[in-house]
């Protein structure tokens, strides 16, 4: 693996401040006369990890491809750079988020089933603007109802790969309604 | 653990000391209500509080009891917030039926219907798995809040692009061009045909039958005008097309009109 073709890896991802796949760095190279195997970029990646080992600085492979970060163990020092902290999500929103995770795609009526709640317009915009979720559909049902799932970039904002990286849904209590019974009356 | 989760949430304070500030037999002050209301989410959530407050399993929740202090909370929303008093009046009708069944002799109970009280335990618990699946995802590490992404500035990109130059002179044109283009594009009348092709077909045939050939400008009719030249171009292309005539042009440029059928008389 030659050092041009490392540091020319390590030079995209860190101009792109997002993650990128092995075939989109692939393609980069080619344009750029270096041609190239994603098993190549693999090792490229490989090498910068170790190169990275004793730094400030992580590549991790979230659900849209590589992406440099800063070990989170520095984080403490990063967030007084900032005035303003991340914005926070309120429960309603995390709740809303779960729900579409767990059992997407879902139209709103799923959602407000679960929750018990009217889900508000700005809930579903919210997410929509944070690019957490996207309209996958729509259900055949009287109305045509928006289906919702989630996308790559809620993945990338959780630090994750895939869906089944989330913390496991609470399974469901299977109950017996004499049972019910017995201990309420 | 209920801390660091709620710690997560819009309202902090609010919700970090919602415990204190209830008190126990849940009669909230007037004033207070908008407030507390921010607390929970929604109507489950109210009734989940009171399930944990009471530190009672939803399985062995005293329904009644419930129910009595949220008729009492829906009394003080009523006058205040009508969209959500409305939205708790489903919770409390729900409640006061299971109310009213617990009330009535068991046997009673009609075994074919779903036991609402059993229903809304279903709910409840459908709903909590969500809600404890949601406070682990809030306590996943996310961007710019647990981590940060690593980027550098980018050295000075030299793009192979061309500098345009325009002149204001040039601009003013553009700009007089685009505007005045939308006027051009505007209408497109469609006028009842005047002459008809169909017509001059039938007159240039009539001609071709008492000679062989005849020029194209002595198909023509002055008046006519250049409607006229028109009509009678497409009448001999028509006539071409379907092979009654042949279209010959010499080096004078005149175009001349043969009949292929033949003088007919």
């Amino acid at each position: 693996m030659n050092i041009q073709m490392i540091n020319t890896v390590e030079a995209l991802l860190f101009g792109a401040g997002r993650p990128l796949r092995l075939s989109e760095i692939r393609n980069l190279l080619d344009t750029d006369g270096i041609p190239s195997e994603l098993s190549d970029i693999k090792q490229c990646i490989n090498s910068l990890e170790d190169r990275y080992d004793a730094s400030s600085l992580e590549i991790v492979e979230v659900a849209s491809g590589f992406r440099l970060q800063i070990k989170q163990a520095f984080s403490p020092s990063l967030t007084h750079l900032w005035n303003e902290r991340a914005p926070r999500i309120s429960k309603a929103l995390m709740e809303t988020i779960s729900i579409i995770a767990y059992k997407q795609p879902v139209t709103r009526g799923d959602i407000e089933d679960i929750r018990g709640v009217s889900v508000s317009t700005n809930t579903i915009r919210s997410l929509l603007e944070r690019n957490w979720i996207k309209v996958s559909g729509f259900k055949d049902a009287p109305g045509k109802p928006a289906l919702y799932a989630t996308t790559k970039e809620f993945l990338d904002d959780l630090n994750i790969k895939n869906l089944s990286s989330l913390p496991d849904l609470p399974d469901s209590i299977e109950t017996d309604d004499g049972e019910i019974f017995s201990q309420v009356v | 653990m209920q801390n660091t989760n709620q710690a997560q949430l819009e309202f902090p304070i609010v919700m970090g000391q919602p415990y204190e500030i209830i008190p126990d037999d849940l009669f909230i002050p007037p004033n207070a209500l908008e407030l507390c209301l921010e607390t929970f989410s929604g109507p489950m959530d109210l009734l989940l509080y009171l399930i944990k407050k009471q530190n009672i399993n939803i399985l062995e929740l005293d329904v009644s009891n419930i129910t009595d202090q949220y008729i009492e909370y829906i009394d003080l929303m009523d006058s205040l917030q009508f969209e959500l008093a409305a939205e708790y009046l489903v919770m409390a009708a729900t409640l006061a039926e299971i109310k009213s069944r617990l009330m009535l002799p068991q046997e009673n109970y009609d075994e074919e219907e779903e036991d609402p009280r059993a229903t809304l335990i279903k709910r409840l618990q459908e709903y909590q798995r969500y809600k404890s699946a949601s406070e682990n995802i809030a306590l996943l590490p996310r961007v710019d809040r647990d981590f940060f992404t690593a980027s550098a500035g980018l050295p000075e990109i030299k793009l192979d692009k061309q500098e345009i130059t325009v002149s204001k002179e040039e601009l003013a044109t553009i700009f007089h061009e685009i505007q005045t283009r939308p006027d051009l594009k505007l209408h497109h009348q469609i006028d009842f045909e005047e002459l008809s092709t169909q017509e001059r077909i039938q007159i240039i045939l009539q001609i071709l039958s008492k000679r062989n050939i005849v020029s194209f400008s002595k198909t023509l009719r002055k008046g006519e005008g250049r409607h006229g030249v028109v009509v009678t171009f497409l009448a001999s292309l028509e006539l071409a097309k379907d092979g009654h005539i042949e279209l010959i042009q010499n080096k004078t440029e005149e175009i001349f009109l043969k009949s292929l059928t033949g003088v007919s008389n």
